[in-house]
């Protein structure tokens, strides 16, 4: 949703949402740290700056979409849902519990405001893809646009390619992707898994305008998203480096977090950590 | 009120056309009452009919190259933004090879994306095993919120064509590439989830699917020259079943046979077992592949090879009605 946040506002709004995953993944008992926790600045700036929606009308027919194409990091966007006032912050706990709107990977028909279901990797884009050609193509509405946020490993899927050639031949320009580029896949690193290096060039050869940024610089993740909305005979590609677990020094870089949620005196640990922006804050104020 | 059969159906002349011709007048008819109709297709435009869509609404049609996972997912968005995609590729391909895109994107995801799959069954002829999908009705009926729907003759297509474009769910529909014997009428019957009797008799339910149907009827006109007097049941919807017709003839005559030009293993006959097995156990017969895949042959010659023409379904009925006892009430 458009707010008049600060840049500074919506990095205390990343901690915020930093602090629910960690919350949210120890109550849960499983699920995915170090990719939610890697993409809190992008998904802050995306709920909180650059999304034209309003969480009390999920289904406004004006609104911009968003599709989660790696749905196990599900529990960033339902943080920043939460925060953003689509449903009460405190519907967060019942992550992957039994009757919770908050599954495991998101179900579009649970709750308002998703707009895919996915787990299943590399089906994102393609989703995305369909609903900025029928923008761009069918209904020839021009101020609406459609974003997608993708995993790095998940590239590994040929779906993604099917799809990068099909936004690139129809030069889908009110289409902006993310690749949440971490460098870390289960069963290692990304490069030694399956290398997706020249990633720029991969996607430039698709008929791609591709940018990289910082993905933890709020500001640089707005002004991309500003960027690509100005090309208008291409899709972007937003590279956004990131770093897995990031505000949470014993998660940072680790894939074993991958898969892996805090325990209690992890998540303790890593509250304490995230409520002194890692010891920067000598005393906690009120309210945190 | 008796179904109105094709009067000439019997005729060595009988007027054959390929279902998948209705498909696409079916589509194209769709695409003129409702706009929100759009279709895409993977490379296969003219041979899955798509083709007469294209060119009466080429804003509205979407070519995906051959990319089926694409076509499926790309569909799954356009649905999103409240559109009614229909996909067409070979059953083998589509849904062969996206099965999971389908499975997430469209059927848990509940979005009406329209999955049809032409050149199903071995009657595809020359191009083989590859391409002779018989797995498909297994595959797709054990998706909860998928509709699954198989035409008998190309007339029948078109009907439910425009009626999958209203009905807001996932939909499978399979089409079978051959010339295919036209055994309804514009007057006949079709709504999503209703079977017909086509045929009354006393002695056997013959169920049928898709192109089977046709052969069904061909084999109880044999069956009664044999004082066999058999009921034909046309079951084009195989999810969600029509319970209760089948039920009703199933009841009446106490035994069944089930045909289709596909694995019988899960397919149609699965479903029909499965039902009438929990609610009114009686012999049953499954006339389908048995655990193998086809081969290269004209249609004609693979469809009697594998016992499903009308001469080969009567051989198999008149033996399966030798040993099978019927069901009575009061067992």
């Amino acid at each position: 949703m458009r707010t008049n946040l600060t840049i500074s506002q919506l990095e205390a709004k990343a901690n915020d949402i930093r602090k629910d995953i960690i919350t949210m993944l120890e109550a849960a008992g499983s699920g995915h740290s170090a990719g939610p926790l890697g993409l809190a600045d992008i998904f802050a700036a995306l709920y909180f700056n650059v999304l034209n929606i309003r969480p009390q009308e999920p289904e406004w027919a004006d609104r911009d979409i968003f599709f989660l194409s790696n749905g196990h990091t599900v529990p960033v966007q339902y943080a920043a849902m939460a925060e953003a006032g689509f449903f009460p912050v405190d519907e967060l706990v019942t992550l992957r519990k039994f009757g919770s709107r908050l599954q495991g990977h998101p179900e579009r028909e649970k709750l308002p405001g998703l707009e895919n279901t996915s787990g299943p990797l590399g089906s994102g884009l393609s989703q995305a893809a369909g609903y900025a050609y029928s923008m761009q193509y069918i209904d020839e509405i021009t101020n609406r646009f459609v974003y997608v946020v993708m995993g790095d490993g998940e590239l590994n899927e040929g779906n993604i390619w099917e799809a990068a050639m099909f936004a690139g031949k129809n030069k889908l320009s009110q289409l902006v992707g993310f690749i949440d580029r971490n460098n870390i896949q289960i069963d290692g690193s990304t490069e030694d898994v399956m290398p997706l290096e020249d990633l720029k060039g991969k996607w430039e050869a698709f008929g791609w305008h591709v940018l990289e940024i910082d993905g933890h610089n709020i500001e640089s993740i707005i002004d991309a998203t500003s960027q690509a909305r100005a090309i208008t005979n291409r899709p972007t590609m937003i590279i956004a480096h990131t770093i897995p677990g990031k505000g949470v020094d014993f998660m940072e870089y680790d894939y074993k977090w991958h898969g892996m949620p805090p325990n209690h005196e992890q998540a303790k640990l890593a509250l304490e950590k995230l409520r002194t922006l890692d010891g920067k804050i000598t005393h906690e104020g009120a309210g945190v | 009120m008796s179904y109105p059969l094709n009067p000439s159906l019997f005729n060595d002349d009988v007027k054959q056309e390929p279902i998948r011709a209705g498909f696409g007048r079916g589509l194209k008819a769709a695409g003129e009452t409702n706009e929100l109709v759009v279709a895409l297709c993977a490379d296969l435009t003219e041979s899955t009919q798509m083709h007469l869509f294209r060119e009466a609404f080429p804003k509205r049609f979407i070519e995906i190259g051959v990319a089926e996972q694409n076509l499926v997912t790309v569909a799954a968005g356009l649905a999103r933004a409240g559109k009614i995609p229909f996909t067409s590729s070979y059953a083998a391909f589509s849904p062969g090879r996206n099965w999971e895109q389908i499975r997430t994107t469209a059927a848990l995801n509940n979005q009406p994306v329209k999955v049809v799959g032409s050149h199903a069954g071995v009657s595809v002829g020359p191009d083989g095993a590859t391409h002779q999908m018989l797995e498909d009705i297994a595959l797709m009926r054990v998706l909860p919120n998928m509709v699954v729907v198989a035409p008998g003759d190309s007339i029948e297509a078109e009907k439910a064509t425009k009626l999958i474009a209203e009905n807001g769910k996932p939909t499978y529909l399979r089409l079978a590439r051959e010339k295919t014997p036209i055994f309804s009428t514009d007057d006949s019957p079709f709504e999503i989830g209703k079977a017909y009797v086509l045929r009354e008799g006393a002695d056997i339910s013959l169920l049928g699917t898709g192109t089977m149907s046709y052969q069904l009827l061909v084999a109880a006109n044999i069956l009664a020259e044999a004082g066999i007097n058999a009921e034909v049941v046309h079951v084009p919807t195989i999810k969600p079943l029509d319970e209760a017709t089948i039920l009703a003839s199933a009841r009446k005559t106490g035994r069944v046979l089930t045909a289709e030009e596909a694995q019988a293993a899960g397919g149609f006959g699965s479903a029909i077992a499965e039902f009438l097995g929990e609610t009114l156990p009686m012999p049953i017969k499954r006339v389908g592949m048995k655990d193998r895949f086809g081969e290269s042959g004209s249609p004609a010659e693979l469809l009697e090879y594998f016992g499903m023409t009308g001469a080969g379904l009567a051989e198999t009925i008149q033996e399966f009605v030798k040993i099978a006892p019927r069901y009575h009430q009061d067992t």
